[in-house]
Parts: structure tokens; C-alpha cells; sequence
């Protein structure tokens, strides 16, 4: 894994120096000139998409098997092309709707024979996750300009999205947040931060088509799984299990609201 | 109800946005349609995280109400909303001295602050308000939300009175005592802050020093 931490010495690295030339400003100019610097030397997302691709081609684990020579991501086996823009999806060999995260962890599972509840459990700063969130990185850039394709017709594919629709509007915890407190109107923000409507097709789009994207505020590259984690937290809800179904049907219900826009992932954002 | 009203209905009411998704004809909302399914899922995806446990999914009268979007606006629903703003009154405290207003530099402290009851906050750390997150408030914060209305000039705008005192209270410490379906947290119900936070902020609002009023 020497890749992957001499990509992350460098973007460490990157987003210091952009934190020492903002220092007094407030956070969100901050961020904002930080985006743009970003975007003048290329999306730092790029690095993950090359330490992906080489997790995804290197044989690995006790079966030293290559995801690439053995994992079908619902497009045939080692197919990548497209392969983000029509999950989640359902597998007839796991009886599961999948999304990429929880799909990457079966073919780890039977392909390369690792125990995927290590990876479930660590947080998201460990090098199990990071390179779940590198091959999603990989993965998802694959998919880069084709229109999304996710479109429930398998009756389990359907129940996946009124279960994530149902959850969307699900209200609990101390401050009574669901998902559509804060997605839930056109034209809302909070503080300065835009926040889309997910029950629209653009609104979905804009989060749905972008993520996993590299963050410019903290350095670090997110996939969909720790963007609904941050949400979740935010939310004042417990924390979700890494790839549960409540992360899989949110995605469900978000992937379905955006068919036929055109994936933009990876994105970059503030 | 028929359906052909019901739609009629939620059309008048503007509503015809939440049925903007592709399978919305198909959704299943509240008690009696996948209930158990819903159930194992919520069971089997959250896992305690610090001061944030899966307890925190079960839901109040209020909460569980309130996860059917169309019931924040239905006619036929709106009964029930009333009861739900009743329960929602008899549940706030009002201040124990009598006194309504504290000091308004430190009611923008509260406002400024979103603290508090995530995974990542501590028990023992104050809370703040989360009161920029959604409302503009002093002219001079321009990092501010907008899921609520502007507070901007908010004592100004209002009578003097005790009707406005009291108003402003119930709205702070179960504002769902007022609009059953509120987006706004029941800061004092649910012990998000407490009573000495909440004169803060009344004063921010009120006190005719506050940035707010100027
Ligand atoms: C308390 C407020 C809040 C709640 C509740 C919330 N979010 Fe968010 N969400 C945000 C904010 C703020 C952002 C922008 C974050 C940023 O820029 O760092 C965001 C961003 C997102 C994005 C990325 C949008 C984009 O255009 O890139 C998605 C997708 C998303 N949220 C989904 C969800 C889902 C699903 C839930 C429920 C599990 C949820 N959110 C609950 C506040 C919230
Ligand atoms: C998550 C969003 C949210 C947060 C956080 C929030 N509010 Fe609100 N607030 C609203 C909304 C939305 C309304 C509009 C009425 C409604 O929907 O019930 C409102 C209405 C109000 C009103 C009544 C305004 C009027 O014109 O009658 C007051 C006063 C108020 N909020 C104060 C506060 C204070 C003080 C805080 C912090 C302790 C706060 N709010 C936090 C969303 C929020």
C-alpha cells in the first residue's frame, strides 16, 4: 500500500498549504478559494482513481485472486465500463440489491476469501476503508459521462427504493431530522452550503451523479457510503453500519430519482 | 377521501413536488404497508456510536406522524395536527423566575453554536442552538441558513407584550406546538438546551440592544 499513502502525503500536503494562504478568512471563503486551486492542478481524485485501479487488477487475499479477473459488478465479470451508472442493482447470486461498496465486499468475500466484517467495522481513516473508497474512486470514474441507469424492476429492486423513500422522510433523534429536513425543499441552505432536493431529478443528480468526489475542506476522498455516514451524523442518528441496506436504499431511492442523468463522479466539491 | 380529491388537494396545496419521483406512485408510507421490513432494516443498519444510540430511532407520536410528508399539509389530517400541537403545548416549561429575557451576547454565542448529540460530541459538552444554520438573524452574520424565516429585526417587528414573550418562548421550546410538522428542532422538549440558554436567545431576538433589533 505504498501507493496509496504517498497519495495521501500528497494531498495532505496540498490542502495545508491551501489552509495556510486562507488562514484568516472564514472557513467557507476558505473552502472556496481551496476548490478553485484545486481544480487549476486537476482534481486530486485522479490519484485515488490510479491506487483503485491497481487494487482492482492486483491479486490479492488468500486466494490471491484480481477483483478484475473475478468480480462482476453486474455487467459481466472484470467489466468496469459503465458498470457505477446502473447500481444499485439487484444480484442473482447474493438475492441482495447491492450498491458498489457492499458489491466490492462480496466479491472480496468469494473471490479473493477476506473477511469482509474488519472492513465493515473500521472507520473511515483506516487503510481497510480507504481502499474500498479507492476502488469505488476507480470504479466510479469509469462511468464518467454515461447517463445513470438504475430503474427498479426486480420486485426486490423496488422494495429497495420505497424502503430508502420511506427512510428519506424517516424522522427521529433529538432535534426530529429526517433526510428531508435538510433535502426535503427547493432553494434551502444551510449556513452557507447548498443542499439539494433529492426528490427531484436534479436534485438528486447533484448528489447522486458526483459522489465518491475528493473534498477540498478536509483533504479527504469520500465515497457515497461516508457521505451518508456524515449525513446520518449530522442527523443526530445512531451510526449506520458500513453497506447496510438503510445505505443501500437511500442510494437506491437517490440512483432511481437521477436515472438518466450523466455521471460526473469522480466530483470534486468544497 | 377519494384518491381524484386527494390529489386535487395536494395540487392546491402545492405539493405536487413530492411526487416527483419516478416510482412516488408506488411509495408506501407509514403503519400497515412494509412496517416490518422497515423494522429489520432500521434494526440491522444502525449500530451504537458514542452518546448516539440506536434508542434514538424509536419515534414519538409527533416524529412517527410527521415521516408522511403529505401530512404536514393534508386537510384530512388536520385534526390530528391540532392534537399533536396541544400534546406538543402541555409539554413546555415556562421560565421558573418569572423572568423571560438573559443577555443577548450570549444568546448569539447559543445561535452561532451547532454542538452538541452527534457521534462525535461528548455528553458532557453545552449544546448549542443551531439557530444560523437555519435562519439569518443579525444583519451582520451573513453565513447564515434559510429552512427558517429571516429573524432579522425580529423585536422590532413585534409588539412589546406578553403575548410576544410567551410566543417566542413556546416557538424556542417545542415549536411544534405550533406547527405540528415543523422543520425546527423542540430545542427545550427534546433537553437540546436548557432554560438559561433559551433567555439568551430571547434576548438576541427581543432585547431592544440585540443586533438583531438595531
Ligand atoms: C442536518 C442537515 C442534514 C441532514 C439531516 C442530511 N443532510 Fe445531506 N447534506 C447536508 C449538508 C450541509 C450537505 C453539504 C455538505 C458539504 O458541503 O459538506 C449535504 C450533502 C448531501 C449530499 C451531497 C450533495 C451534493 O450535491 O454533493 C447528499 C447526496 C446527501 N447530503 C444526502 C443525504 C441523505 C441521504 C440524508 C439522510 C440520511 C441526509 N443527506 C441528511 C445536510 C444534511
Ligand atoms: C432545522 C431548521 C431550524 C433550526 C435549527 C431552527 N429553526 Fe427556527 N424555524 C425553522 C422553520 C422552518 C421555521 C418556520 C415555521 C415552521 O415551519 O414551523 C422557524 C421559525 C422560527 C421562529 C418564528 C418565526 C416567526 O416569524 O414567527 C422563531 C422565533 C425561531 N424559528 C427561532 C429559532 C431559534 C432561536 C433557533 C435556535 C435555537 C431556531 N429557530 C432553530 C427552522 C429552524
Amino acid at each position: 500500500m505504498h501507493r496509496l499513502s504517498t497519495v495521501l502525503a500528497a494531498v495532505c500536503v496540498a490542502a495545508t498549504a491551501a489552509n495556510a494562504i486562507g488562514a484568516e478568512k472564514d472557513a467557507a471563503l476558505q473552502g472556496i478559494d481551496a476548490y478553485r486551486e484545486a481544480l487549476q492542478d486537476g482534481n486530486p481524485a485522479e490519484l485515488f482513481e490510479l491506487t483503485g485501479e491497481e487494487l482492482w487488477t492486483t491479486p490479492a487475499g488468500p486466494k490471491n485472486a484480481a477483483l478484475s479477473a473475478s468480480c462482476d459488478l453486474g455487467l459481466g465479470v472484470g467489466v468496469v465500463k459503465g458498470a457505477y451508472a446502473q447500481l444499485p442493482r439487484w444480484f442473482a447470486d447474493t438475492d441482495r440489491v447491492q450498491d458498489l461498496e457492499s458489491r466490492l465486499l462480496t466479491c472480496m468475500e468469494t473471490a479473493q476469501g477476506i473477511d469482509p466484517k474488519p472492513i465493515i467495522a473500521a472507520s473511515f481513516s483506516k487503510p481497510e476503508k480507504e481502499r474500498l473508497v479507492a476502488l469505488a474512486t476507480y470504479i466510479s470514474g469509469q462511468s464518467k459521462g454515461i447517463p445513470v441507469s438504475v430503474k427498479p424492476g426486480h420486485p426486490k429492486e423496488k422494495a429497495m427504493y420505497d424502503l430508502g423513500q420511506r427512510m428519506f422522510f424517516y424522522q427521529a433523534g433529538p432535534h426530529d431530522f429526517a433526510c428531508a429536513t435538510c433535502h426535503g425543499q427547493e432553494g434551502t441552505r444551510i449556513r452557507m452550503q447548498e443542499l439539494p432536493y433529492i426528490p427531484s431529478t436534479k436534485g438528486a443528480a447533484s448528489g447522486w451523479t458526483s459522489w465518491p468526489a475528493y473534498r477540498v475542506s478536509n483533504g479527504q476522498m469520500w465515497s457515497m457510503q461516508t457521505r451518508i455516514n456524515d449525513c446520518f451524523r449530522q442527523q443526530r442518528f445512531p451510526e449506520p453500519v458500513y453497506a447496510s441496506d438503510v445505505t443501500i436504499a437511500l442510494s437506491m431511492y437517490m440512483a432511481a430519482n437521477s436515472n438518466g442523468e450523466s455521471m460526473a463522479t469522480p466530483g470534486i466539491k468544497r | 377521501m377519494t384518491k381524484s380529491t386527494l390529489i386535487a388537494a395536494a395540487l392546491a396545496a402545492g405539493l405536487l413536488a413530492l411526487h416527483a419521483g419516478p416510482a412516488a406512485a408506488q411509495s408506501k408510507w407509514g403503519p400497515g404497508a412494509d412496517d416490518a421490513t422497515f423494522q429489520a432494516m432500521l434494526k440491522s443498519s444502525f449500530k451504537d456510536n458514542g452518546i448516539a444510540k440506536t434508542a434514538r430511532l424509536t419515534q414519538d407520536e409527533t416524529q412517527a406522524f410527521c415521516s408522511t410528508p403529505d401530512n404536514a399539509t393534508d386537510p384530512a389530517a388536520a385534526k390530528k395536527r391540532e392534537a399533536i400541537e396541544a400534546a406538543n403545548l402541555a409539554t413546555v416549561k415556562w421560565p421558573s423566575d418569572g423572568k423571560w429575557l438573559g443577555d443577548w451576547k450570549e444568546g448569539e454565542k447559543i445561535a452561532q453554536s451547532g454542538r452538541g448529540l452527534t457521534w462525535t460530541d461528548k455528553a458532557e459538552q453545552v449544546n448549542g442552538g443551531n439557530c444560523y444554520n437555519c435562519h439569518q438573524i443579525t444583519a451582520e452574520e451573513i453565513s447564515h441558513g434559510t429552512i427558517g424565516p429571516s429573524l432579522h429585526n425580529y423585536g422590532k417587528l413585534r409588539d412589546r407584550d406578553e403575548a410576544t414573550l410567551k410566543a417566542t418562548w413556546v416557538r424556542i421550546y417545542n415549536s411544534k406546538s405550533v406547527n405540528a410538522c415543523s422543520n425546527m428542532p423542540r430545542g427545550g422538549h427534546m433537553g437540546i438546551i436548557d432554560e438559561t440558554q433559551i433567555k439568551h436567545l430571547m434576548a438576541l431576538l427581543l432585547d431592544p440592544q440585540s443586533p438583531v433589533n438595531k
